[in-house]
Order: C-alpha cells, then structure tokens, then sequence
C-alpha cells in the first residue's frame, strides 16, 4: 500500500515537472502552476511544526482543486495524517478530506476504505468526530450504494459507545442519513447486520448528554424524511423526551411528536392515570398544545407552528383551544367574548359597562378544575397573548391554517383574531389581518365584531388600511345597519387619509356587490333622496359621494328594483362615473336606456370569443401575403395594426396578445419600408435620406424587440426564437447601411466579425428551432455561412442584402397567456399646481406610489426615472421592501424618490416615470456561471458574456412641478 | 439536613406586610420588608422582636432580600435597619433601589409631614439605608459568603421585579416576590429556568382566579377612551404613581400615535416625572417591544403624554388626564373630578380596586349623588368605568410558574387562606408535590434530601466507567472506592492511594476453606481431575496447572493433599482473596458437589 502510494507521488511529481516545462515553452506570460498534491507535498513536508502545518493547510483550503487531481491530495494527506502527532492537524486533514470529496465529479469510493481505516486508530475525539463527519459526506455521494451505506451505518454503530459527546453526534447523524429506509435492503445484508436503525436510534434517546439526544431525534426526522416508516412505539418515548431540561432536546421532540401524529393519526393511546383511551392525534395535539406554554420561546414557536399542520384532532379538541375556563374565586366566570356575544343577542348594544357586570355567576366544583394538566384547554390563548411576538405570528398562523380546514372553529376563533388587531406589533397585526381574509368564506361578522374591526380603519400605518380593505371586500356582514356602519367607516378613513381613495372605492364596490339587499333599504338615506323635496345636487368631484355611489351601484347591479329609487341627477352621474370609473361601475340595466355593451350571453366560452377569433383571422391574412406586391403588403400590414391596437383597446384580456403581434408586424413593415429597392438604388449624394431611413428603422427595430422580450410575461421560447430572429435582422440592416455610407474599409472588419458571430451564437442558443425555420433569414445565412467567412467585407454586405430580401416573414405563433407589463402611478399625480419648494443643493423626499401588473421579478427590474428640465436624467432603485405583493400578478411601489438640483429662478416640471430594465443575458438559454464547490474560496468569475444591458420605459410620465430655491445666506 | 422555614413578622395569609424569614443550612434570609397600608399604629411594620429576642440582628440575619419597590414589600425597611439596627447587606435589582427611595420619601412625607406623626424614620435615614443595598443585575450570582449565594429572575409585575433563588450547598430555596405570569404593554413575563430548587415560596393573591385574555380589556379601555375623546368628552383615570399608570400610559400613547389622534393627554407631575426617568433608563427591564424600538424611540419619552397643570382642567375640547391618586380619595384626582363630575359627555375609567368609604368605591358601586365635605352634594353625571389591570399571576400562571421551576415543596404565601386552600390542593393533586401555607408567624419545617457532592479522581471514574455498560443519566451506578472524609470534604479514590495517603499498608484478607473429595488415586491424578472438571466448566476463565502440583483460577489457589487418616480421601485447599469472594465462594460449591465420575 505504502509502496504504492508513494509510486502516485513520484508519478504526478515527474508529471507536474513535465508541464511546467511545456507551460514555459509554449507561452512565456503565463505563471507555472505547480500541481496541487506535489506542491502540497513538497509544503507539508518543510513543515517544522504542527502549526506551520496547520499554516500550509489553511493556504491551500483556499484555491480550489481541480477533479483530476483530487485523488492525488487526498493520497498525500493521508500520508500525513497517519505521520502526524498533532490533532489539530490530523482535525485539518480530515476536515479537508470532506471539503475534497464534495468536488463535483469526483466519486470517493475510491478514498472510502482509507477513510474508514484512519478510524481505527485514532485517540482524539475532535479528530474522530471530523473523520465521520468525511464519511457522511463520502457516504451523501454515494447514497445510490447500498453495501457501502451498510458499511458506514455499520462503523457508526460501532463508534456508538463512545464517550464523546462530538462523536456519538456524528455517528446519529451518519446513521439517520445513511441508514436503511427499505425493509427489503435490510434482509438482504441480514449477514452483516440486521439491525434495526430505529431501534438503535431510540435507543440514544436517554443518553445522558442533551446533544446527543437532540441529534438522537434529529437522525430519527432524517430518517423519517428519507422515507422510513417509523414506528409507533417511539412515541412514548418521545413524549418522556417533552419534559426534557434543554430546549433544544423538547423542540426536536415535538417534531417528532408531529410526524408520528401524521404517521398514526387514528392508532389509540391509553392516558396515563385513567382508562380511557383516545386517538393519537388527539393526544399528541394535546402535548404539543402543552409546549405553547414552555419556558423556552423556541419551543413555543416551534409548537404554536406546528398546532397548524394538525387538521385531523377532533374538533372537540380543537375547540378546547380556545376556552380557558375562566374563574374567579372558585366561581365560573364568563370571557368578555361571551359576554359580547350575549348583549348582542340580548338586542342591548354598546351599554356602558357598570360595576360588577362580569361578576362570577355560577359555583365550581374545585374538584373538576384541571389548572395545568388540561392539555390543549386554552393553548391558543396562552399564545397569543405571549411574550414574544413570533410566537404570537405563529399562533395566528396556525390558528389561520386550522380555520380554514374547520368552519366551526373559524367560527370561534374569530373573537380572538379580531383582537389580535390591537397587538402593539405591527407584524401582527397584519398577520392576523390576512388571516382573516384567508377565513373570510367561512365565517359572517357579527356587528360588535364588525365594530372592532372597523375601529382600526383609523390605523396610521397604510399597510394596515389596506390589508383592512381588502378583508372588508370579502367579509359577509349581516345587518344593514352593519353596512352603514362599514360605510361610515370608511368615508371616515377617506377624509383622515386621502390617499387611499381607490382602495376604498374598490372596497365598496365588492361590499355593494356582495349585500345587495342589505343596501337596498339604505339607499334613499345614503342618496338622501326625499320624497317630496328636490335635494341639492351633490358634487360629482367628492370622493365621498363617489365612494357612496360605488357602493350603490355596485349593489344595483342585481337588485334591478334599485334604480327606481335614485333621482335624476344620479342617473346623470352614472353615465359620468360609467365613463370615467370604468372599473368600479359596472353596466345596469337602467330603465328607458340602452345597455351600453352588449350583453356577453354566457354561453359562448372565451375559447370561441368572436374577438379573438378576429384577432386569429387577421394573422392569418397577414401570413399569407408572401405574394402580395410590395405595396399591397404595406398596406396590408398597416391596417393590420391598426385593427390590432384598437383591439387590445376594446378588450382588456386580448390587449397583452394584441399589442404583442403589432409590435412584431410594425418590426416587419420597418423592415420592409427600409429595404424598398428603390431607395437602395439612387445616387450617392442621396444616400444621406436614404440612410437616416433605414438606420431609424434599424434602431427602431431593435428596440421594438427588446420591448417583445423583456415588457412581456408569458413569452415561450418558440417566441424568443422569432424576436431574435427579428433582431439579427435588424442588425444586419444596420450592417449594410453602415457599409454604403462609411468609406474604407478597415471599420467594416470588425463589424462583420461581430454579426458573424452573433449569428453563430444565434445558432448555438436556438438549434432546437432551427428545422421551424425554412426559408426564413437565418436559415438561408447558416447555408451562406462557409462562403461568408471567406469572403471580404464588400462581398458579406452584398450577400446579406440580398438574403434580407429574399427571406421569408417567419409566423409568430401566439402563447396561451401574454400580458404586457403595465405601470400606473398613482402619486404624484402630476396636477398640483403648488411647486414643491426646497432649498438646493438638500434634497426633498417625493412619494412615489405606483401600481405595477404583470411584472416579474420587481424588485429588480423596475426604476424610477427623474428626468430634469435640464435634460440631467436620474435613475433611482427602489428598496426590495418598498414593493408589495397585493394578489397575483400586481405589485405595489411605494417608495420615496430624492430629489435634489442647483437652484432655479423659477418652478418648474420634472418628469418622473418608471423603467423597466432588462439584460439581454438574463432569458438567454445559456446555464448559470456554476458555483463553485470549493468554499471561500471563489473569486469573482469575469462576465462570461458582455450583455446588453437597458431599460424599457413602461408607465406614463408624470410630471411634477418643483422649485429648488437659492440658499439663504 | 433540614431547611427550617419561619414564615416570619409578616406576610402569610395575609396581603400587604411582606417580610419572611427563613433559614436554610444554618443560614438565615429575610425576605421582604414590608409595611401595612391598613394601620397607623405599631402594626403596620413587621414585629422584628419576633426574630431575636436578644442579640442584634446583624448577628442573625446573613442578608436581606428586596423582591421589589412596592411599598408592602419594602416600606419597613428604613425602620428595620436604621431605627432597629440591622447593617449586613440588603439586596434588591437595580431598577429596585433606584426608585425605592423615591417611593419611600413620598411615604414618610405623608405620614410625618402630612399627619404630623412622630418617631417615624427620616430622610437622612432612608438615604442611609439605601447606603446598605448592594443591586444585583438578572441571573448574576451574587455570592453573600462562602456558601450563602443568591441570584434573581425576572417576574414582571412592576419595573424591576425579581424572583430569588438563594443556595446554600446543594439546598436552594425560590421566593417569587410577586410576578405576573403574562406580558403586558411595558413589561415582559416571569420566567424560571428548571433550577429545581428544595422550596418554592410563592406569592398566591389571585389563587382561584383564571382570568380572561387581557387583550378584550385593553381593547374596551382604548375603545371607551377613543369613543369619549371623540364625542368631546373629557376622561380622567386616577391612578397611582407607579406600576400600572405606565402601563397605561404607553397604551394610550401607542394608540394615540396609531390612530393619529390630536386630543392631548396629560399626566399630574410630581414623584411620576422622576419616576418616568428610571423607567426610561431601565429599558433592558421592559419588554420585547420596547426593547425592539428603544433605538429608534424611547417608549417612555412620550410625544402625547404631557405633564399637568391645574389651569388645563377648565380647557374646553377633549382630553385624557392621569391623576393621582388612585381611589379618589384626596389630592389632584379628587379636585378634578369635582370640576368633571357634572358632564355626562365625560367619563372616569378606574383601573383599579378601591378601598372602602373612598369616594372611588361610591361611585363604583353606583351612588350618583356624593355628599362631599361642606355638606356639598355632588351629583355624578359623568360616566364610570371600572377596568381591572391587575399584574399578579393567576392560578394558572402561578401553576405555570411551579411546572417551569419543579420545585420538592412549594409554601403559598400572600393571599387569603380560603383561596389558598384550593390552590394548595390542586398543587399537591397535579405535581405531586407538598404544599404549605403558613399562616402569620407560624413556623413550617421542611425536610430536604440533600444529595452530598462527593470528588472522585479521574483515574477511578475512568477505570470505573470503563467496567459495565454504556453510562445512562438515569440509573444510579455502582462504584468500587474508597470514599475519606477529611476537612470536611468528601473524596472518593482507588483503595491503593487512599492506603498511599493514609499512610496504612494494605492487608490482605485471604478466605481458605477445605473440600473433601473422595477419590482413591494418587494426589496429583487427583489435582489433573480437578484441573480438568474445572476447565470444563469455567470456560472464560483462566485455569492454569502450576509445576508445583497447585492449580489457580484466576488468582485463587487450589491444592491437593490426602487426609493424613484416610489416603481414600483428599483433602482441597481453595484460598482466595477478599476481592474474589465471588468466584471462591462458587468454586467450593463447585467443588463441593463433587467431581464427575467419568472424568479422569
């Protein structure tokens, strides 16, 4: 073995002179690099002492080492370990033993054997536990290999007994990812060793060191993870494991205790002290309700999470989350929820509380008072009403998570979510906010409830309001004195808070929507029509009104007795906000009018939508103009687009599809335009129009097909293929109009070698597609592609020229779903009149508050642009935090802008707009720069590719008036 | 060895009057040292002769431990040191002896300046009173002498509230002072680590109480108080300086800032502004909250809360005014409410439990028209609200508490014994555990099992643990040694060096013991026998024919002679050592049975 070893070294020793040699030969800049394992050899044998050893290790942990020669390192660091004295050494050998083996696309069977013999002699135990931690990586590798998991398990097992507690770790660890998980591979090496992994697992439970139980119950998880079954038998051991000293120990137990009640939700388990019995789930939700009150707020997160995932328990269980059994002085006491309850059924609201109104009534048994052992009673309570808020979030998430599986317990837990919306954390208080959203199907809020929540409408923090908005669009109220009092609500929020007016139309549209009936008595009152007297006409501008007529017509939309009750001038208003709130006022059937939109009769499916079927229809006309003469095809391709903008206008759900294909037609009329033969063939002094033409075109072109690319979500590969198709083309125009206007030809060089390799990298990207595209540019260039290199520059225009002509318009097939990125911005609205003022050279903070749809990855693709009347642009990128996520699809920007500039004379507007940006790099096929598997030790790779980086302007300007004022001196 | 509880001058079933003495391993601790709100006379602070007739009590008492600045669990202590004579240490937390004098000069000016009273402590002595007190961070242990150290908890309550573990040897006692098991806006909860002590004394004012979420009465204050303020109407909540009135206030101060509220509040100066200041300063004392946020903002630094004058009374508008004190009975709270009392539009919420014949309890119970002095009738239009705030542990808190820290023997203290005895019951039925409830100068004994830490050197524990299965934390393990006790300490060692250090040879104690055997042949055919019947049997062990004609098992001796009467006979030596008892004893009976006949 030794001699063998030692024939390695001499081997890639001679090997690694050879090529230093040739390196120097061949090119004379480049540093020789020593292979890894001699120059580690050559190191680690100057070594004097243990710490110069250490020294050389720590250096060379450092640079990665490459596949071929990991073998070789790991033979020299073997040969070290076993001459080395030190153990701190031995520790740094081992531990790069495991580093080495995680190189990617090294298999470490071979390493194994040596591996496990430096086990067998070695005294230290921090050495010990590194070596097995190595073997749980070689043995991770290698997990498609039974026999050598059976041999690691078995070495394990047998380093079991140690007296280190770092080890006996290791060993847990190693067999719980490691160890058998089919019973049949067990029989099968029955020889060696049946044994029976969980048993010895279990069997660590009661070890006396803390970690090493925790990595007992640890290894079992993993097991159960891997797929083992686990047995039933272990959960009373790990319900002794609960009233364990260390947190660690209890938190890992109560996962235990979780995956078993999944495992054996209906087995039965006797109590303890009595004889009955009852189901493992039950009682295990019991233990684990028992944790939220632990000492350890670990413990109380990890159980307060976990009391979610349980839906099987008993609602009986579930219910007793709930309930603390409230006493005072040994008599029963009723909760203030009960108490609310009862006034409220009783008719006798919002009394004045008077002394002694929660006095105890009835009398308890002492005897039947359970204070502790009581099991789930009041866990939720005791949650949330903890000491630290993340277990107060995980309570209400679990209380979330078990609602919506059982109506009945939303039910009842909604007295105690709709306090948690006073909780001193915000965090909290929008957990809860959204969780009762999630619940809000089930459940119908009673009026006092309604009140409380309506009470924190008034909450300063916006994300509040809103998140109360919206729970308010799907909550079930049920008394119409409950919607006026919503209504009120509201219109309170409004005035306090302007800013969130469309939140709050938007509300009330879905409120009227959903109680239609209960707005219908409300009606005369709230559009304080009379019955004899004309009102005054109320101001059609009052966000108020409109917030008010929201409601009502929303709720007249199926109550068709409704529009009897309104009065002339809000029939007038109707058509105002029919018009100008499109989205919020839906169509109604008004007597003496017309509907204005045609009823859509459910019984045409949007497959079969006559808009779309026109939208199809006019792509393929346009595909089968390949014989039309030039101006035909113009022609056609123009009323083509226009047909499609003003499509997308009309239907909003057709705009992403529509807008998608006229752009890509508008880039094949361009193209066409810039190629007509008659501007090629005038005279040179005309080539100066000709050229700002077709370079227009050109520019044109490429930015059109950015905007395809990057501003649409849905985009398949099948269209990237035809936008990049449609973008080479554009170059090459761009090529050819560079070469009949440039004299020389040196600058042509390098213009051809680039387009030429763009299309070879074109090539390389889109193999798959290229059989879908005969006849098109592309297909006809690669079959050109020998001769163009060859050729001069002159003759590579020429040809290209002619391939441009000649080639076919490629079909754009449509995905199922294309939607165009939008933005709106709300604030600033940009009709202020008053010049923000400030002093120049500060800054002054301007809100931005924008609604972005369709857009992926936010945070980092959009921008703010400022640009100054000065032409001085700004980009700013906001925060990851400043952007919401409100639903699918939409994101929220709210963010603050800094503005500064040199003082101005007088006001005047910048514009502010938001970008989107893209890099061309980023949807390109091409596989992420792999990281590197050698830790710390990565340098920053160069960019592999230079890509094209730029942003997309996709909101309307906003412009805002500002006035940056001298300094006063 | 036994913990001798004396549950002493004060305290027991009773509230208010805190002071307990107890004695642990020889060693005597006072715990608390409080006065009663109730008298005016002698009765109001704890009998001290009642702890040694004769002697001084610096003699006696090792130390003094203040759980906090409540006046029933600190007043007595100026008296108690400066006017009895006490000078060993006294121990409180921080926060504790910071606004303990504070409290303390408040009181003595009431009494001495405000009654006139005499022979009560004065300035100069609570000043050097406070010159005694050594403050003690959380979870330090402070070690008081050689033996006697003590270390504190938090248990919420008031601002600086400690729990006590004090430990002599292995004996450790808990004195939880009173704690509150729940959060609340300013402060954190009690908590313990399992440090198992002997004794767990244990505060029980709310002991048959489980009481309601405390989030339904904060929301109905907030409401009542939002609903006033806007309606116009002007709230008044009298409270007393300390403890629940900055609950309070920063309630009202995160609400007012949530909701964006403009009515001013305003908080009757005095002891409050200074006591606001160690609230601002003790911040690692309040709770996750305002921990989380103090950077930013200093909770305590009120942007709503303003101080008082006695002109804002008559201000038109809404607003929400603290005032002391708490009952109604004199001062400031009582003057504004006189000017209030006749506005329907505003309201009085009062946050706490009044004391009889205080007007506070009057209008608590409903009376509308008060006879104020100058037989003046005051007709009460104002609303009344009553709001418990109350930070005391309730049973199931207090239970809480028991499961955290496990205690062998739990002892209730504070609170009424009808409410004790159900509490005590439920202890002594769900932890197995005995309860005690001692009632005012009684005196409880407890017996404790302490275990004795014995040192055993590292050569013996290895050798020993290395001998026999696995260690498991739970069966108690036996041990060969030599255990010396010498200068009080307990070692435990191999029996070679116990004999090395005593100076002792060793002697040998050595069993023989004769085996007759029938067997006509000659002796060492004999022996060959025996040698033989015993390798077949003892297969583990190592059985050896010596050239002497002896055989040895192990290191037991085996020789064959004949009866010097009977050549028919042999006689068997067996010899063996003190240390092979085991096996000699089985070889005898072995041999004794005989040998097989077959066998040659």
């Amino acid at each position: 073995m030794a001699a063998h070893l030692k024939k390695r070294v001499y081997e890639e020793f001679t090997k690694v002179v050879q090529q230093q040699h040739e390196d120097l030969s061949a090119k004379k800049l480049r540093l020789t690099k020593p292979s890894k394992s001699a120059a580690l050899h050559v190191d680690l044998c100057k070594a004097t002492s243990p710490a110069d050893a250490l020294q050389y290790l720590l250096q060379f942990a450092r640079k990665p080492v490459e596949v071929e020669s990991v073998e070789g390192v790991v033979r020299i660091l073997l040969e070290h370990y076993y001459k080395e004295n030190d153990a701190s050494v031995r520790l740094k050998i081992a531990s790069l033993l495991g580093l080495l083996s995680k190189t990617a696309g090294f298999s470490p069977d071979c390493i194994m054997d040596d591996a496990i013999n430096t086990l067998q002699n070695e005294k230290s135990h921090q050495v010990l536990a590194q070596l097995l931690d190595t073997l749980l990586v070689i043995g991770t590798k290698l997990t498609e290999n039974p026999s050598v998991r059976m041999r690691l398990v078995e070495v394990a097992c047998k380093h079991l007994t140690d007296s280190s507690h770092g080890v006996r770790n290791k060993c847990l660890q190693l067999i719980g990812c490691l160890g058998p998980v089919e019973k049949g591979v067990a029989k099968e090496v029955e020889s060696q060793a049946a044994k029976d992994v969980q048993k010895i697992i279990g069997d660590h439970f009661n070890d006396q060191d803390p970690r090493v139980r925790t990595a007992a119950i640890k290894a079992m998880l993993q097991l159960h993870e891997r797929g083992l079954k686990l047995q039933q038998a272990i959960y009373s051991q790990a319900c002794k494991l609960l009233a364990d000293d260390y947190e660690q120990v209890r938190s890992a137990a109560v996962q235990l205790i979780w995956v078993l009640s999944q495992l054996y939700p209906e087995s039965i388990v006797p109590i303890p002290s009595s004889n009955e019995e009852i189901r493992l789930v039950d009682d295990a939700f019991g233990k684990i309700c028992h944790m939220v009150s632990d000492g350890s707020w670990v413990v109380r997160v990890q159980a307060a999470k976990l009391l979610g995932s349980m839906q099987q328990v008993s609602s009986h269980f579930l219910e007793q989350t709930l309930d603390k059994k409230l006493m005072s002085d040994l008599r029963r006491k009723r909760t203030a929820h009960e108490r609310a309850k009862e006034l409220y059924s009783s008719g006798e609201f919002s009394s004045g509380r008077k002394w002694g109104d929660d006095a105890p009534k009835e009398e308890i048994d002492t005897g039947a008072v359970n204070l502790i052992e009581s099991g789930a009673c009041g866990a939720f309570v005791h949650g949330l009403e903890d000491e630290m808020y993340e277990v107060r979030i995980a309570a209400v998430e679990a209380l979330c998570m078990l609602a919506q599986s059982s109506p009945s317990f939303a039910e009842k837990c909604l007295d105690f979510l709709v306090d948690m919306f006073n909780d001193e954390i915000e965090e909290v208080r929008l957990q809860s906010i959204h969780t009762m959203r999630k619940i809000s199907n089930n459940i119908t809020l009673r009026e006092d409830q309604l009140d409380t929540v309506l009470a924190v409408l008034e909450d300063s923090s916006r994300d509040i309001r809103e998140a109360l908005h919206e729970l308010l669009c799907c909550t079930n109220v049920s008394t119409k004195e409950g919607i006026h009092l919503a209504l009120v609500e509201l219109l309170k929020n409004l005035t306090k808070y302007p800013t969130d007016r469309e939140s709050i139309w938007k509300c009330l549209k879905f409120l009227g929507s959903r109680h239609p009936t209960l707005v219908l008595p409300l009606v005369p009152e709230l559009l304080s029509t009379h019955p004899f007297f004309d009102t005054p006409e109320p101001d059609m501008d009052d966000p108020a009104y409109i917030a008010v007529l929201v409601l009502i017509f929303n709720a007249a939309k199926s109550c068709p007795t409704m529009p009897a009750l309104f009065s002339d001038h809000t029939f007038r208003h109707y058509a105002y906000l029919r018009d100008s709130l499109s989205h919020l006022v839906p169509p109604l059937r008004l007597p003496g009018r017309k509907l204005l939109s045609s009823p859509v009769s459910p019984s045409i499916t949007p497959h079969e939508d006559p808009s779309q079927q026109f939208l199809h229809q006019s792509l393929e006309r346009v595909y089968n103009l390949q014989h039309l003469d030039p101006q035909g095809i113009q022609e056609l391709l123009e009323f083509t687009i226009r047909d499609l903008q003003r499509l997308g206008e009309l239907q909003s759900e057709l705009a992403g599809m529509a807008d998608f294909t006229a752009t890509y037609l508008q880039c094949q009329l361009l193209l066409i335009k810039a190629l007509q033969e008659k501007l090629w063939n005038v005279a040179a002094p005309l080539y100066l129009k000709q050229n700002a033409l077709a370079s227009a075109a050109a520019k044109q072109i490429l930015e059109e097909t950015y905007k395809m690319e990057f501003m649409y979500s849905g985009v398949e590969s099948r269209q990237v293929v035809i936008i990049h198709h449609m973008r080479l083309q554009a170059k090459a125009l761009q090529l050819i109009v560079t070469a009949r206007t440039t004299r020389g030809v040196e600058p042509l060089f390098g213009m051809c070698e680039k387009f030429l390799q763009e299309v070879d990298s074109f090539q390389r990207c889109f193999i798959s597609e290229l059989p879908h595209m005969q006849g098109s540019f592309v297909d006809k260039l690669l079959d050109l592609m020998p001769r163009l290199v060859t050729s001069k520059p002159s003759e590579v225009v020429k040809i290209l020229q002619t391939t441009l002509r000649q080639s076919t318009f490629l079909h754009l097939p449509l995905p199922e779903q294309l939607h165009r990125a939008t933005a709106n911005i709300i604030e600033p609205t940009g009709e202020s009149d008053n010049p923000l003022r400030f002093t120049s050279g500060l800054v002054v903070a301007l809100d931005v508050d924008a609604t972005l749809e369709h857009v992926q990855d936010p945070q980092g693709t959009v921008k703010v642009q400022v640009l100054y009347p000065d032409g001085q642009a700004q980009i700013i990128h906001p925060k990851p935090a400043d952007f919401r996520n409100p639903g699918p699809g939409r994101h929220r920007l709210i963010t603050q802008v800094y503005l500064s500039h040199t003082a101005w004379t007088e006001p005047c507007q910048i514009e502010v707009r938001l970008l989107l940006a893209y890099n061309s790099n980023r949807s390109k096929a091409s596989a992420k720069i792999p990281k590197a598997t050698w830790n710390e030790s990565l340098e920053a790779l160069p960019q592999s590719e230079n890509g094209i980086e730029g942003t997309i302007p996709f909101s309307k300007p906003v412009k805002v008036y500002i006035m940056p004022k001298p300094a006063r001196r | 060895l036994l913990v001798c509880l004396c549950s002493g001058p004060g305290a027991g079933q009773d509230v208010g009057r805190s002071c307990i003495l107890v004695s642990i391993a020889g060693k005597n601790v006072m715990l608390d040292c409080g006065m009663h709100m109730g008298y005016n006379d002698d009765r109001r602070f704890p009998d001290f002769s009642y702890i040694t007739q004769n002697g001084r009590l610096t003699d006696f008492l090792d130390c003094v431990i203040i759980s906090h600045f409540h006046l029933d669990h600190c007043g007595a202590l100026p008296y108690f040191s400066e006017m009895v004579g006490y000078d060993g240490p006294i121990y409180m937390t921080h926060p504790t002896k910071a606004i303990c004098p504070i409290l303390l000069e408040d009181y003595r000016k009431i009494t001495v300046d405000k009654k006139g009273e005499t022979n009560f402590f004065t300035s100069q002595m609570i000043k050097d009173c406070m010159k005694k007190v050594v403050a003690v961070h959380l979870h330090q242990t402070v070690q008081v002498d050689e033996e006697l150290e003590i270390k504190a908890y938090y248990a919420g309550h008031v601002l600086g509230a400690a729990m006590f573990q004090i430990k002599v040897g292995c004996e450790s006692v808990v004195y939880t002072g009173d704690y509150n098991m729940t959060p609340d806006r300013h402060l954190g909860a009690a908590w313990i680590d399992k440090c198992r002590p002997d004794l767990l004394i244990s505060e029980s004012t709310y002991a048959t109480t489980i009481r309601d979420s405390k989030r339904c009465r904060e929301r109905d204050f907030l409401k009542k108080v939002h609903e006033t303020v806007e309606r116009g109407g002007k709230v008044l909540i009298p409270v007393f300086a300390l403890g629940r009135a900055q609950e309070l206030c920063i309630l009202l101060e995160t609400f007012w800032e949530r909701m964006n509220l403009k009515a001013p509040i305003y908080f009757s100066t005095g002891l409050t502004e200074k006591a606001n200041h160690y609230y601002k300063l003790f911040i690692t004392w309040t709770n996750q909250k305002i921990r989380k946020t103090f950077v930013q903002r200093n909770m305590f630094e009120f942007k709503h809360i303003k101080a008082f004058d006695r002109a804002f009374a008559d201000n038109p508008g809404p607003m929400v005014v603290f005032a002391t004190p708490g009952m109604l009975h004199a001062g400031q709270s009582l003057q504004i409410f006189r000017k209030w009392a006749g506005n329907e539009k505003n309201m009085v919420i009062m946050p706490g439990y009044c004391v009889q014949g205080t007007v506070g309890h009057k209008i608590l119970s409903g009376q509308r028209k008060l006879e104020m002095e100058g037989r003046q009738i005051l007709e009460v239009k104002m609303q009344v609200e009553y709001m418990s705030f109350s930070a005391h542990a309730d049973a199931k808190g207090i239970m809480q508490l028991i499961r955290q820290a496990e205690p062998r023997n739990v002892l209730l203290v504070h609170g009424e014994a009808k409410k004790m005895e159900f509490l005590k019951q439920k202890i002594e039925q769900e932890f197995h555990v005995s309860c005690y409830m001692p009632a005012n100068g009684e005196t409880t004994t407890i017996f404790t099992n302490p275990s004795i830490p014995v040192d055993i050197s590292l050569g013996l524990l290895k050798r020993e643990t290395a001998i026999g299965l696995l260690p498991d934390a739970k069966k108690p393990k036996l041990m060969h040694g030599t255990l010396i006790m010498k200068d009080n300490s307990f070692r435990l060692v191999s029996p070679e060096q116990a004999l090395k250090e005593l100076g002792l040879a060793e002697h040998q104690l050595r069993f023989t013991c004769r085996v007759h055997i029938q067997d006509p042949r000659k002796e060492h055919e004999t022996v060959l026998r025996v040698y033989n019947h015993l390798k077949g049997v003892l297969k583990d062990y190592s059985v050896q024919h010596l050239p002497d004609g002896s055989i040895t098992v192990e290191s037991i001796l085996i020789q064959a002679t004949a009866h010097s009467e009977d050549q028919g006979t042999k006689v068997l030596l067996v010899s063996w050592t003190y240390q092979d008892e085991e096996l000699g004893s089985f070889l005898t009976s072995l041999l004794k049975k005989g040998l097989p006949q077959g066998a040659s």
